[in-house]
This record gives C-alpha cells, sequence and structure tokens, in this order.
C-alpha cells in the first residue's frame, strides 16, 4: 500500500508542478475569500473588532472551501480522457491511491494554509501566537478534512452531476473537523494553547477514523465511479 | 489446457440494462480473436467484462484464472485494456506516463525505453507533455503503455482508430508479437480485413451474445474466403455492420 500510495502522491505532485493549478487557481481563490470575509465583516480590525474575532473561523472556512477545489481538481486529473478506467486497470491498491492522493492534496493545503494564515494576520490584524499549536492543529486538521475529501472525492470521477454532490456530501462531515480545529486556532491566538490541546485530541480522533474509513471505503467508492 | 477466457452463458448488466446477455466464448492462450459485430453488439462490454471493469453477474466467467463473478479486481494486472480513451495523464510526458503505468503494474521498467522506441516515441517526443501530442500520437502512447506493461491478455477494442498507415501496421505487428510471446488478444475492431489477417478466429457479438463463432487457427480467412465457405453468416455480418437488416443474437458456440 504504501509503495503504492509514494507512486500516486508523487504523479499527483509532479501533475501539480507542471500544471501550477493551485498556485494559479486554488490560492487566489482562497486569498480573494479571505479579502472578501474581510469586506462584509470589517473594515475595523484589531483587538474588539469582529474580524479579529472571528479570525479562526474564517481562515478554516477558507480552507474547507479551498479543500474542495484541491480534491475536485486532484480527481479531474483520473477523469480526464477516460483515466478513472486507467487508474482502475493500474493494478493500483485502492487504499494506496487513497492515501497517495490525500498526502498530495495534504502538502498542497498546508503550503496554502502558511500562505492564508500570513494573509489574515495582515488583513484582519490578529497576531499569530502559539505557533506550535497552530502548525500542529493545522497539520492534523488538514488530514482529517483532506480524507474526508478524498473519500468523497472519488464519488464525482466522470460524472459532472457528481461534482455539485462533493461539497454536499463535503460539509457536512468535514463539520467537527472545522469546529475543532477553530477552537484550536482560537486558544493558540489568545496566546491560551493550554485550552486547545483539547481540541487537538478532538482533531486528531477524527483524522485517524477518517482516514481509516477512507481506506476501506476507497476501493468500493472508486468501482462504482 | 486451460483457456485463458472462459465465459459460459455470462450476463453482465448496467442499471438493469443487459450489456452482455448470455455470452459463451473460450480463449485459449497464444489465441488472437477478433471480434466483429455492429455498434452496440456487446463488443467493447465484452472486452470490459474480461478485464474486471463490468460486473458479471451470473453465468461463469473466469479470466486467467480468476473468476470475475466474485472478484474482478484481481485479474487487472495481468490484463492490458487499449480503449476507446486513452487513460493518459495530460501533464505527465511520455516517459513520465509510460513510467507510473509501469510501476504501477508492478512490470520490468527496463521494457519503457524499448517500448517507446518501438511505438515511434522516441526522440523529443519522450519528454513532451501528452497534452501536447496529437490524437493519433497519444494512441501510440497508450499502445507504448500496453507494450511496456507486457500483459498476459490483451484486450484491444478499435485499436486502429486514429492511428496512420504506419501505426495501424504497427499495432498489427505488436499482435503478432504478442501472439507469438504467448500473450492472449482479443481485438475488437471495425478493420475487418486488417483485424482479420492477424487473427486466428473470428467472433461475430450481437445483442449481447456471441453470434457465430467461426473456428481456431488454421481456419482463420479474409472476408472474401468467410463469403466462400459462410453465405449465410458473412452476409448477416456484413448487414449488421452496415447497419442494415440483422437479427437478435443467439449463441451458437
Amino acid at each position: 500500500m504504501w509503495r503504492d500510495a509514494l507512486l500516486v502522491a508523487g504523479k499527483d505532485l509532479r501533475i501539480e508542478a507542471r500544471s501550477k493549478v493551485a498556485v494559479g487557481q486554488v490560492a487566489p481563490f482562497a486569498v480573494v475569500v479571505l479579502v472578501l470575509f474581510g469586506l462584509a465583516l470589517g473594515p475595523a480590525v484589531g483587538p474588539g473588532s469582529v474580524l479579529h474575532a472571528a479570525t479562526a473561523g474564517l481562515f478554516w472556512v477558507t480552507v474547507l472551501l479551498a479543500t474542495v477545489l484541491a480534491v475536485q481538481r486532484s480527481f479531474s486529473l483520473e477523469a480526464s480522457d477516460g483515466a478513472s478506467d486507467g487508474l482502475r486497470m493500474s493494478g493500483l491498491d485502492p487504499a494506496g491511491i487513497f492515501v497517495g492522493k490525500a498526502a498530495a492534496v495534504s502538502a498542497e493545503l498546508v503550503s496554502l494554509e502558511v500562505l492564508l494564515a500570513l494573509v489574515s494576520s495582515i488583513l484582519y490584524g490578529r497576531h499569530l501566537a502559539g505557533v506550535a499549536l497552530l502548525l500542529a492543529s493545522a497539520v492534523v486538521a488538514t488530514v482529517g478534512l483532506v480524507a474526508v475529501g478524498t473519500t468523497y472525492g472519488v464519488v464525482s470521477i466522470g460524472s459532472r452531476q457528481r461534482e455539485t454532490l462533493l461539497p454536499l456530501l463535503f460539509f457536512p462531515m468535514a463539520a467537527p473537523v472545522v469546529l475543532a480545529a477553530t477552537k484550536c486556532w482560537e486558544a493558540a491566538l489568545a496566546g491560551t494553547p493550554g485550552r486547545g490541546t483539547g481540541w487537538l485530541d478532538v482533531l486528531a480522533v477524527f483524522a485517524v477514523a477518517y482516514v481509516a474509513i477512507g481506506a476501506v471505503a476507497f476501493g468500493p467508492l472508486l468501482e462504482d465511479a | 489446457m486451460t483457456p485463458v477466457i472462459r465465459l459460459h452463458e455470462a450476463v453482465s448488466l448496467s442499471d438493469r440494462f443487459p450489456l452482455l446477455a448470455g455470452v459463451t466464448l473460450e480463449v485459449a492462450e497464444g489465441e488472437v480473436v477478433h471480434l466483429r459485430g455492429p455498434n452496440g453488439a456487446g463488443k467493447s462490454s465484452l472486452l470490459r467484462a474480461c478485464a474486471g471493469l463490468e460486473q458479471v453477474v451470473s453465468g461463469v466467467a473466469v479470466v486467467l484464472g480468476h473468476d470475475l463473478c466474485t472478484d474482478r479486481v484481481s485479474v487487472r494486472r495481468e490484463v492490458g485494456l487499449l480503449g476507446h480513451a486513452t487513460s493518459l495523464y495530460d501533464e505527465l510526458t511520455v516517459e513520465q506516463n509510460l513510467r507510473f503505468a509501469v510501476r504501477a503494474a508492478r512490470a520490468a521498467e527496463s521494457g519503457v525505453a524499448s517500448s517507446i522506441e518501438r511505438c515511434g516515441l522516441g526522440g523529443r517526443l519522450r519528454a513532451t507533455p501528452v497534452r501536447r501530442l496529437s490524437a493519433g500520437q497519444r494512441r501510440r502512447v497508450a499502445v507504448a503503455v500496453l507494450v511496456a506493461r507486457r500483459p498476459r491478455l490483451w484486450l484491444l477494442d478499435e485499436p486502429h482508430a486514429g492511428l496512420d498507415a504506419d501505426g495501424r501496421d504497427l499495432v498489427d505487428e505488436l499482435v503478432r508479437e504478442a501472439s507469438g510471446s504467448g500473450a492472449t488478444v482479443v481485438v475488437a475492431s471495425h478493420e475487418l480485413d486488417r483485424a482479420s489477417a492477424v487473427a486466428d478466429r473470428v467472433v461475430v457479438v450481437s445483442g449481447g451474445r456471441v453470434l457465430e463463432d467461426e473456428g481456431t487457427r488454421g481456419e482463420s480467412r479474409t472476408r472474401a474466403a468467410c463469403a466462400e465457405e459462410m453465405p449465410g453468416a458473412a452476409a448477416r455480418v456484413s448487414a449488421m455492420e452496415t447497419g442494415v437488416g440483422g437479427r437478435e443474437g443467439r449463441d451458437v458456440a
């Protein structure tokens, strides 16, 4: 499984390096969303403002939206010119495909989150405190989000109607992860990381559960795609 | 000898619509079979079922020793399917596509370079992203993937489509070479004379069933010879392939 996961992740990252969709489309989209939140809830920034209080939540909602795009992009690679048959005929372990695709999307999203954290810090006037908890929760939450997204993303292969299903299926399952990640970030940004460790445990439980479910469910879902 | 493909009254459904309506067919190791039939006859469905992509819901379906009724995944690593789509990654180069396919199939990477050259994709094409290739060149890459993987069973669905004369000759040569090295090849093609020339046997499919099963090696013939020996069948096949007449399929195997 791990060999196949490395093969798939390497292939997806190589394609991304050449196509630059994450850099050229997903990242600008996410930054625009942060700006729009700023326009809707601003212009006041700094302590006491709505944007200051809601920074963590707005950041994670933005990441949630970017995850949908990144996952759809990841599976659109497999749908072009009938490549989904190629994936099924490849002989790759479905769990390996799941882990590989999830790892590639996670790597892209973690990089994006670094950018978004800096942008939101500047736009919303929020100092990035508790960096260790910010980083740890970001990594674990990203794994959880991407695991759910990848599990449902395979459903969207090769069918335009199914593409619209992805957010509908993904958002409810992602809600606990977004909630826990927001609580972690609120605690870290407030300079009280100790209050966030419990939420980090919650994030870890969801991440492990979603990865396990995805690894098992991906094969049957790929067959039905 | 155990047949590579053994189907008996195999039925495959898609949303209750029958793709295969009781196919009976046996193909021996090293044999080259040409599947004929009109559009919608079930040729592609038959190939996809043999590749484990369509579920066989009743009957017997054993391919390379794998019972497709209970497990249609295991067989895929040993089968090479060239379908209507090329199943390539546009952003990867020709060589990267081949290397990914070969590694995924756990085949020897030593065959990649020779496959690229054999399929006329050497030189600057080797490092060209597939999205920049013409449809015919993409088809050649898909053929090269098949050659590099060296599967035991080749399932070719209209392999000549989109290829120039050299490409068509190349496919025929590769089919002969694969058969010569012990691989089994099933070709669905409307290129009747061309496919029949490389085939040991012609099987006519219609209505999701085998309508005619011409025979085995040594009885291989061109359409003209077929018409001499089986005038009725040849006329029916011609009528079906030109969209005139035809009839409901029946098993004759």
